[in-house]
């Protein structure tokens, strides 16, 4: 099986101010994240807001550089200061965002929005461009009549569909999918996984799953990845991290994720408080403050990520 | 009898394109202490037909209905100043974005003491010290010290929980939750939901939950109702509405589940729910149901009753399970 995507120890730091007049300071927002992803397979990322999870998603698309740590996409090593290099690379991998009503240009017909990759990249001339656009629409579930349209003609579902097909449309290898049906209704939910499961396979494409919602995550997903605050918590296979969580954060996650199932229902091990600030991390285990399981080990002392029963976790009472 | 009764709600807006109807004939019942969770998605007029029952559409709208009637009072013969007098006090709302309902320019503490003072119920340091003890009722810690913050210095599950604080300051008989975890993590959705919970249990408000999270509804909900494009499609007890679902359209949105699925593919219901300027059929949920016959596309759909307190709107409603079907 061919690697698509292998990180080791990202960071990204950025330095922030805090308030008008603050003094600035560092806001970690991802700390030594290293994975690794085949292709034709889904690992998926979750956390709660300021885990980390965009951060990592927009250094994978390539949109931002990491502070430390390498990148390999499809074999080669990602050289984040050499811009037209750059460029080149952003072929290889394409990112979906959560908001199809933000991510499309409402000026452009259907049919330009799918070419415009293409005319960026210099592909091919006009005419080809125009027969890859319509190829496109017709693997992505959009007849050929939609294509001198603009978006707001079209539903959040559909509007999705064309912003799958332009991510496509370079043939990546790789797709960065940050919460892609979160802006979805359950009806037209069911339609845009089916349709990523479709496409996955008939392209052979490793996506990188960024998600909140894990009942969605364990039907995608092939492998999962547990951040708070910037690091991770725990890696490795779905059904590992679903059978039998041991960070105490992801059963917590899990146990708060409401079920309609009520055989499936934990009991609930609910979670004190919020997530704390990435500008002043607490000590030790970032996740402390809010663990049932800490002790004084905890407070003082950073877990490793370390393998137990078929997955890496970080925490000391696991 | 009911707490609040609604019946053949109807809310029309005049739009450019001609009047386009959000809500259509729909009922809502909520009895004291219960909690009705309102089920649908985007474009289901669940909402629009909560801001009609609190009064808070916009002048192009226009409400209609058999009955509107909150604790055996005529909601629609009430002036505004009565209005005003019963809103806020017995019956409160709660909405999805916290953010954007608190006003950043004052102190939390102050909008809390203002819904006070506004009824009459306390004003001044009586009203300061009441919304400090409502903070730290409902779970904020250091209240004292939050009550001084500005909204835009809390996090959005604060927010919430200040919102809440609000609504429940002069212990409301109903409480009308719109999404109010939908903006949320899951993990403080989980403590807004038990607050919610805990707060029905100790002060017997009834709450209205409008959500499209089929969890939530199944965790929280004493009854449920399924509505879909403006109009009602089934409701029923939740423990019965979800083992075993009637209309087609609350069957297909179970199915679609990602965790009812059995293979790789989920089962997605084809096509989208219509727009506001599509036209809909006498059934609005026809062109996308398996079940649809030609009788679905030119006559409204029958009520019937599906036992004990459930209902569905359908002509060719899914069978009940054999056990049920003798009782």
């Amino acid at each position: 099986m061919t690697r698509a995507l292998e990180a080791s120890g990202l960071t990204r730091r950025v330095r922030a101010k805090r308030g008008a007049f603050g003094r600035t300071a560092t806001v970690h927002a991802l700390e030594d994240v290293s994975f690794a992803l085949d292709a034709g397979r889904t690992l998926a990322v979750v956390g709660e807001s300021g885990s980390g999870k965009s951060t990592l998603a927009r250094i994978v698309a390539l949109v931002d550089a990491p502070t430390e740590g390498a990148l390999d996409i499809a074999g080669g090593r990602i050289d984040f200061a050499d811009a037209a290099a750059l460029r080149r690379r952003r072929a290889g991998v394409q990112m979906v965002f959560q908001n199809p009503y933000g991510s499309l240009n409402p000026r452009l017909t259907i049919a330009r929005a799918l070419a415009e990759p293409l005319d960026v990249a210099g592909v091919g001339d006009s005419a080809s461009r125009r027969a890859a656009a319509a190829d496109m629409m017709a693997k992505v579930g959009l007849s050929p009549e939609h294509a001198g349209r603009h978006p707001h003609m079209f539903s959040g579902g559909q509007r999705q569909r064309i912003a799958i097909a332009r991510a496509l449309m370079l043939r990546p290898k790789l797709l960065v999918l940050d919460e892609p049906v979160s802006a979805l209704d359950v009806s037209i939910r069911a339609q845009i996984l089916n349709l990523l499961a479709d496409l996955r396979r008939e392209f052979g494409l490793a996506y990188l799953f960024v998600s909140h919602d894990l009942s969605v995550v364990r039907h995608v997903a092939d492998d999962v990845l547990v951040l708070y605050l910037g690091r991770i918590a725990e890696i490795g296979p779905r059904e590992a991290i679903f059978g039998r969580p041991m960070h105490p954060y992801t059963r917590a996650l899990l146990s708060a994720t409401p079920r309609v199932e009520a055989a499936d229902r934990a009991r609930r091990e609910p979670l004190r408080g919020e997530p704390p600030s990435p500008l002043d991390p607490p000590s030790g285990c970032a996740f402390h403050p809010r663990c049932p399981l800490a002790t004084a080990r905890c407070t003082a002392e950073r877990p490793r990520l370390e393998e137990k029963r078929g997955r890496l976790v970080a925490c000391h009472e696991a | 009898m009911a707490l609040l009764d609604v019946r053949g709600l109807t809310v029309e807006f005049a739009t450019r394109a001609g009047p386009f109807r959000a809500v259509e004939g729909v009922d809502v019942t909520v009895d004291a202490g219960e909690t009705l969770a309102i089920v649908g998605e985007s474009g289901s007029g669940k909402s629009v037909a909560m801001l009609a029952v609190m009064g808070l559409l916009p002048w192009n709208a226009k409400v209609t209905a058999e009955r509107i009637e909150f604790d055996g009072r005529d909601l629609r013969a009430l002036s505004p100043r009565e209005r005003r007098a019963l809103v806020g006090k017995d019956l409160a709302m709660i909405f999805q974005e916290p953010m954007s309902a608190l006003n950043p320019c004052f102190t939390v503490g102050f909008q809390i003491a203002e819904a006070l003072s506004a009824h009459g119920a306390a004003r001044g340091a009586e009203a300061r010290k009441r919304a400090v003890a409502l903070l730290a009722e409902v779970g904020i810690p250091e209240p004292e010290a939050r009550a001084r913050a500005f909204p835009h210095q809390m996090s959005g599950g604060m927010c919430q929980r200040a919102m809440i604080a609000m609504a429940i300051a002069l212990r409301p008989k109903l409480l009308i939750a719109d999404e109010p975890t939908t903006a949320l993590d899951v993990t403080v959705q989980a403590q807004i939901l038990d607050l919610l919970k805990r707060l029905r249990a100790e002060t017997g408000m009834a709450l209205v939950l409008v959500t499209h999270d089929m969890g939530v509804v199944a965790e929280t909900a004493d009854r449920v109702v399924v509505q879909y494009a403006g109009r009602r499609a089934e409701g029923n007890a939740a423990a019965a509405l979800f083992a075993a679902p009637r209309h087609p359209y609350t069957a297909a949105l179970l199915d679609a589940l990602p965790e009812r699925a059995t293979g790789e593919r989920l089962a997605a219901i084809p096509g989208a729910v219509p727009g506001p300027s599509e036209p809909r059929l006498p059934c609005a949920f026809a062109p996308r149901c398996p079940r649809a016959q030609d009788v679905c596309r030119t006559q409204a759909p029958p009520r019937a009753s599906t036992g004990g307190e459930g209902y569905v709107h359908c002509h060719f409603p899914l069978p009940a399970p054999a056990g049920e079907r003798a009782a």
